[in-house]
This record gives structure tokens, C-alpha cells and sequence, in this order.
């Protein structure tokens, strides 16, 4: 590829998300001041620096973005709409916590164990969905959504009749201190440490990569959602493919929650936090479902969350002023693409038909010539 | 001259028969239900106070799938549904606090209509994907909603209602209607707990008795709705960019323009939702009040065949489930029975249309349900609120080769792509 073509694909990747940003944080601050609210003080607490405790809270909590975006954009990838992210981490985390808490292995190795459960039951509930689209050719948006209210409403039956009461709620058996990882405490201990097991993150990432971009199975993938037609000329067996994929993206899914599980909660309840795998769906669509794009997105969104938690305290705003951000950066970047894309087509077009042009008249030309 | 006469008289007759048949058939259900009443004694299933509660818990669910069922039949697809529905929440407790009930109501409206707007915006001028834009919408509204109500409603306090940062309550509501004789003397009648007049008492004192004047604005709009998109040319049109935009276009429809109309029709059905659950089915307004109404709403829709009647139904069912949450567990275990016996007549169905194995399959659950009623005294809550979920997939699960939704639905069109 040329310099230019370089430059010019590498502006569109970055262009389109900064101007959505600031489109983004221009509506959020119009709506703040609507609200009679000061914009200075909430731009100024939003892009203060973060302290020490901050910088391990947004790592943390872009850990898990990361992941749940991941399991998003596996399904995206091939146009499958996989909105039942929530429902499958929420009961996949549930698993997990119940697995680990009954100790049956040694130490740390209950975290493997853990692992395993909580992939194979988010693939098992994702694969639900899938199943019931190739067989029954239910969309997967609709069956995706129900089994997210199931699975959260089936969650909380489980906890309220097998969970012990610990305080205001209930919760599982809680994993033994060996079994827990301390993390790692880049400053002093009271700013926290960073979970050991958000290194699953990385690992995902380089993992699903690879998977997609160098393997056959990810070639497949990518084509069928390009054009599945084509995709099903050329040999490719949707169906499975549709089943696959969505397992993965569940197993993904399963992954979410487990860096906070054994590195601070310790157990399934009152700590575990909802909402994660919508806010994945929209991180994936900011990142354009690429690890790379997925990875600046989670970190987005992890910081805005972080920074906000101050903006009532400092400057009289509430904090869910970042989530009119969030959705409207998500919003415009759709839109964003949407138009770059149309652009570039007729651009295209235009430079195709002047090339044409110019061959057709030299062919002429060339005829009057030899006549 | 003499075959179309034919023909006619016989679509008539077929078309008579079918009334009668589904006549017969809401007779038969009705009949079994009440008698599965009188032998548990749970007169709490078609009591006038749970039907009440059914009613108001159907009308938010339904003005959702009349939202869907507009936006989808012109072919755009409307998860967003959720927020709109948000939106009108706030917007009718902010007009309900500041104007009056009614101007609130017309707020949740506008509110919910400009959420349509923004999704018209997305889906149909910039071709964005409908699932996308709608899901973006729904994190938008969350927020926005949210951070609304801290910053207008922490400090209010007076006779027309009590703020907080997450909530107002006390707001004025609507006006409620009884009808005096009438409603009387269908409470004494359902009070008598005889078979069938029991049940057709329960159901006109809940008609009859403090009835919203909104409840009834709701379903004038099904009627309304079936009138304008099946019986008028601008219906016609609107339909025919849900089914096939390039053709419409090429006979000279504006696509664009319609697309955007129903879209933000949609969008004022689910304000109007909003606006009901924040005046008139609770107490006030709380963030996040929907709590997934607006899905249901879309599984309503799907449930109804994206057909007004169908989405009555679908909507009626799912909100008669909605407001067992609140009611004795007893009357959710005499519902197992019944479901029992339903799950056993369409076995029996299956196997006399020559079915037998998926007829074995239903026929097992039937006795599934049987043993569970027999075996247990009571259902678990969640198990209540899980239904509607579970009914759906099931139903899509098993029905969705009868289900047709529009041809075009979720479909990008861009204006010229008739070539």
C-alpha cells in the first residue's frame, strides 16, 4: 500500500471516532447546561488526571469491557447480533462462583476449573440461540433478549433459594484465600491492585485475533458477513458457522467477570456487576469490532466511568451524564462510518468512471489513428 | 361472470365459518379457564381486582408492540423501543408536575416521538444498522433520563408531587371512569364465583370500575391503528415500503418520507407507553422504570403475527402474566393445571393431524405440568416473571414457520436503489 492510501485509511480509523467524541461530549455539554449545570466543571473533573487508585480502577474495569466487547464483536463479525452478552456472562459468572466456592481442587487451580465452567455455560446459553436460528430460523436478536431476561431472572431464583444471607443480600459460598490472586500493586497497597486474571484479557484478544484474521475457520467468518451468498458459494456451511460463533462469542462472554471474581469479590452477590455486557456491545461497535479499536474503546469507556464517579462531589453533576456520552460517541461513530463509507464509494465510482472514460476515448483515438 | 360470484360467496362463507370457528374457540378457552377456577377455588385468576391489574399492566406492553408493529411494517426494525419508552417516562412526569396529567401525557408523547425521530434519523437518512442505532438509543436514553431527573427533580417538593434524585411521586394523574350501575352489579356478580357469569362479571367490573381515561385512549389507538394501516391509502403505502420499498418507490411512493412518519409514530406509541407506567399503572416516576417493557413490546409484536388483533393478544397475555408477580402464589399454581390442560388439547390436535411424535413431545410437558401442579403448593415468584420470556421463545421456537413479518424489515434502502 502506498504512503498516502497509508495515511488516508489510518486518518479515516482515527478521524471518524475523535470527531464522534467531540460530537459526543459537545451534546453532553449542551445538556448540562441546559440543566443549568457548569460545563467547565464537568469537562475539568472528566479529563483531570486520574490519581494512582483511579489508574488500577480503570485498568481493571477495561479488562472486563474488553472482554465483553471481544465476545460482542465475534458475533458482529459475520452480522450475527449477539445482544444476550448480559444474560450469558451474568450466568456464567454465577457457575463459576458456585464451582469455585465448593473448592474442588486445590488452591489455585479452582480458577481453571472456574474458567472452564463459566466459558462452557455463557457457550452453552449463547449456543441456545444459535441453535434456534439454523433449526428454527428464530432471529437471534429476539431469542438473545429473552434468554438475557431468563438468565437474570433464573440468577436470581438460584441465589434466593441456594445462596447464604450475607448482609443486606445474598451470595455463594465464598472461594478460600488460596484460591484468590493478590494481583499486582504497582503503587502503595491502598490504591489497589491490578487483577491478575485481567491478563485473560490479553490473552483473549491476541487468541480471537488470530483466530479471525490467519485461520481458515476466521476467514470463513469474515466472509460470511461480507456476503453470505458468495460465502455459501465458495463452500462455507453457514449454519455451522452461525452455531460456532455463537457459542464462541457466549464462551467469550463467560470470561467477563472472572479478573474481579478472584481478584476482589471472592464470590457471587451483592459485588458482581450487571450491565457490563451491554456496555460491551457498545464498545465494540466504537472499536468497529477489531481487538485493536475494541482495546482504545474499553479504555474510553472505563475511564469516563472512572471519572465520573467524582462529578456529583465536585462539581453538583450526576454522574450518568458520562452514559449520555457513552451513547451518543456510539451513535455518532455508526454514523460517522456510515458516511465515510458512502463518501469513499462514490468517490470510487467517480474515479472509476473517469478512468473508464479516458480509456474509451484513447481506444477511440487510437482507432482514428490506425483508419 | 357466474365463477367470481362463486368464488365471492364462497370467500364469504369460509370467512363466516372462520369468525364462528375462533368464536367457538375463545368460548371453549373461556370455558375451561373458569372452570379450572371453580374446581381449585383460585377465584383470584379472573377476580375484578386481578384483571384490573392485568389491564393496567397490558396497555404499557401493548402501546410498545403498537410501536414496533408501526416502524416494522415500513421496515424498520425498532429495538429502541426501550428508550423511547424512557424517554416518555421522564417527560410525562416533568409535564404532569409542572402542567397537569394530561399535558404530561402529551409530553411522554412528544418525548417518546422525538426518540423516534433520532432513530429515523440513524436508520433511515444515514442507513445505519436498525439493531445498532436502536441499541445505542436505549444507552442513551438510560443516561439521559437518569441524569434528567437528578438535575430537575432532587428538589421538588409541593402539593403536585415529591422529587428525588431517582424518583417522583405524588404527580396528578389522569381521570379515572365507573361506570355506576353497571360496575356494581358486575363486582356482585363476579362475587358470586358462579361458573362463567363469575368470570364475565370479573371482567366487566374491571372495565366498568376506575378505569383510566388513557386505558381507554389505548385501545381506541388498536382500532385506530388497524384502520389507518390496513384500510387507508397512506396505510397501504406505509406497508408497502415494510414489504417492498424499490416498487413502492417505483409507483411513486415517497419511501423516505413514510419510513420517517411510522418510525416516529413509533416512537410517540412508545412515549405514550412511558407516560402510562409513570402516571397512571404506578404511583410516579422512578429511573428506569420500563424494566424491559419495551422488549416485551417487541415480543408481543412477533408473538401477534405483526398484526393489530394478534398484538392484542400477545399483549394481553403478557401483561396478564406481568401482574401475577403481584398476586398469591396459589392463583399461579391453579394457573399450572390450566396450562396443562392447553398443552394437552394441542398434543391431542398434533396426534390427530397425524403428528405423533412432536404430539408425544407436548403431551409429555402436559404431564409434566400435571405432576408439578400435584406435587406442589406453590410457584416460585421468578418463575412467574420468567414467563412471558419463555412463552415467547417457545412460540417462536415452534410457530415461526406461521409467523410472516414484513418482506423488507430491517433492510437498509437508500432512495434511487430501484435502478
Amino acid at each position: 500500500m502506498n504512503p498516502v492510501a497509508l495515511v488516508r485509511k489510518l486518518g479515516q480509523a482515527v478521524l471518524a471516532p475523535a470527531i464522534a467524541l467531540a460530537v459526543a461530549l459537545l451534546v453532553t455539554s449542551l445538556i448540562i447546561m441546559m440543566s443549568g449545570a457548569s460545563v467547565s466543571d464537568f469537562l475539568g473533573v472528566l479529563l483531570q488526571a486520574p490519581s494512582n487508585r483511579n489508574w488500577v480502577n480503570i485498568i481493571n474495569q477495561a479488562s472486563m469491557l474488553f472482554l465483553a466487547a471481544l465476545a460482542a464483536s465475534i458475533g458482529f463479525r459475520m452480522n450475527l447480533f449477539n445482544i444476550g452478552v448480559e444474560g450469558q456472562y451474568t450466568l456464567a459468572s454465577y457457575a463459576a462462583a458456585l464451582v469455585a466456592g465448593m473448592a474442588l481442587m486445590p488452591g489455585k487451580f479452582n480458577a481453571v476449573l472456574a474458567i472452564i465452567v463459566a466459558m462452557a455455560v455463557g457457550g452453552i446459553w449463547a449456543g441456545i440461540a444459535g441453535v434456534l436460528k439454523v433449526t428454527r430460523g428464530v432471529s437471534e436478536v429476539i431469542s438473545t433478549i429473552m434468554l438475557n431476561a431468563i438468565a437474570i431472572t433464573m440468577v436470581g431464583y438460584l441465589m434466593n433459594t441456594y445462596g447464604s444471607q450475607y448482609g443486606q443480600g445474598r451470595r455463594t459460598t465464598p472461594l478460600s484465600s488460596d484460591a484468590m490472586f493478590a494481583g499486582w500493586t504497582p503503587f502503595e497497597s491502598r490504591d489497589g491492585a491490578l487483577w491478575t486474571l485481567a491478563l485473560i484479557a490479553v490473552v483473549a484478544g491476541v487468541v480471537i485475533s488470530y483466530l479471525i484474521n490467519r485461520t481458515r475457520f476466521g476467514f470463513d467468518l469474515r466472509a460470511t458477513g461480507m456476503n453470505e451468498a458468495a460465502a455459501v458459494a465458495s463452500g462455507v456451511n453457514v449454519k455451522r458457522m452461525v452455531v460456532i460463533s455463537m457459542i464462541l462469542s457466549g464462551a467469550i462472554a463467560g470470561l467477563i467477570w472472572m479478573p474481579a471474581l478472584f481478584g476482589s469479590a471472592g464470590y457471587y452477590g451483592p459485588p458482581f456487576q450487571r450491565g457490563l455486557g451491554f456496555a460491551g456491545i457498545a464498545v465494540a461497535l466504537l472499536g468497529r469490532n477489531r481487538p485493536l479499536g475494541i482495546a482504545f474503546g474499553a479504555a474510553l469507556f472505563a475511564w469516563l466511568n472512572e471519572q465520573a464517579n467524582p462529578l456529583g462531589l465536585l462539581a453538583g453533576i450526576s454522574p450518568s451524564s458520562v452514559q449520555i456520552t457513552q451513547g451518543v460517541v456510539v451513535l455518532a461513530v455508526v454514523i460517522a462510518y456510515e458516511v465515510v463509507r458512502r463518501w469513499s464509494a462514490a468517490r470510487e465510482q467517480k474515479a472509476l468512471r473517469a478512468s473508464l472514460d479516458a480509456a474509451a476515448a484513447a481506444a477511440k483515438a487510437n482507432q482514428e489513428v490506425s483508419a | 361472470m357466474s365463477t367470481t360470484t362463486a368464488t365471492a360467496s364462497v370467500s364469504t362463507s369460509t370467512g363466516n365459518s372462520r369468525a364462528l370457528r375462533y368464536l367457538l374457540l375463545v368460548a371453549v378457552v373461556v370455558g375451561v379457564i373458569s372452570m379450572v377456577r371453580v374446581l381449585t377455588g383460585a377465584h383470584e385468576i379472573t377476580s375484578s381486582g386481578s384483571l384490573r391489574a392485568a389491564l393496567s399492566a397490558t396497555v404499557p406492553i401493548l402501546m410498545a408492540a403498537l410501536g414496533g408493529l408501526w416502524s416494522e411494517r415500513a421496515g424498520v426494525v425498532n429495538i429502541g423501543l426501550e428508550g423511547q419508552m424512557l424517554l416518555g417516562t421522564w417527560g410525562a412526569a416533568f409535564g404532569a408536575y409542572h402542567l397537569g396529567p394530561y399535558q404530561g401525557i402529551l409530553l411522554g408523547i412528544a418525548f417518546g416521538a422525538l426518540g423516534g425521530l433520532l432513530h429515523a434519523l440513524a436508520t433511515v437518512t444515514f442507513g445505519v444498522d436498525h439493531i445498532v442505532s436502536g441499541v445505542a438509543l436505549n444507552v442513551i436514553a438510560l443516561g439521559l433520563t437518569t441524569f434528567l431527573a437528578e438535575a430537575f427533580f432532587t428538589n421538588l417538593n409541593s402539593q403536585f408531587g415529591r422529587g428525588g434524585p431517582r424518583q417522583l411521586t405524588g404527580l396528578q394523574n389522569p381521570d379515572m371512569i365507573t361506570i355506576p350501575g353497571i360496575s356494581d352489579a358486575a363486582v356482585w356478580l363476579n362475587n358470586t364465583h358462579w361458573f362463567l357469569l363469575g368470570d364475565l362479571g370479573g371482567l366487566v367490573a374491571a372495565l366498568t370500575t376506575r378505569i383510566s381515561v388513557i386505558t381507554v385512549v389505548a385501545f381506541a389507538l388498536v382500532v385506530l391503528t388497524a384502520w389507518v394501516l390496513w384500510r387507508t391509502t397512506f396505510g397501504l403505502r406505509l406497508r408497502s415500503c415494510g414489504e417492498n420499498p424499490q416498487a413502492a418507490e417505483s409507483l411513486g411512493v415517497n419511501v423516505i418520507r413514510h419510513k420517517y412518519a411510522a418510525v416516529v409514530a413509533s416512537g410517540a406509541f412508545a412515549g405514550l407507553g412511558g407516560a402510562y407506567l409513570a402516571l397512571v399503572s404506578s404511583p410516579g416516576f422512578v429511573v428506569n422504570q420500563t424494566g424491559g417493557r419495551g422488549y416485551i413490546g417487541l415480543a408481543a409484536m412477533i408473538f401477534g403475527n405483526w398484526r393489530p388483533a394478534g398484538v392484542l393478544m400477545g399483549s394481553g397475555l403478557f401483561g396478564y402474566t406481568d401482574s401475577l408477580r403481584l398476586r398469591d402464589p396459589s392463583t399461579v399454581h391453579a394457573l399450572l393445571l390450566l396450562l396443562a390442560i392447553g398443552l394437552g388439547a394441542l398434543a391431542i390436535m398434533r396426534v390427530r393431524k397425524g403428528q405423533m411424535r412432536a404430539g408425544l413431545i407436548i403431551g409429555a410437558f402436559a404431564a409434566l405440568f400435571v405432576l408439578w401442579f400435584a406435587l406442589t403448593d406453590s410457584v416460585p415468584r421468578e418463575f412467574t416473571s420468567m414467563t412471558p420470556y419463555v412463552l415467547t421463545l417457545l412460540v417462536l421456537a415452534f410457530a415461526s414457520q406461521r409467523l410472516r413479518m414484513p418482506k423488507a424489515d430491517g433492510q437498509i434502502y437508500r432512495k434511487g436503489s430501484a435502478g
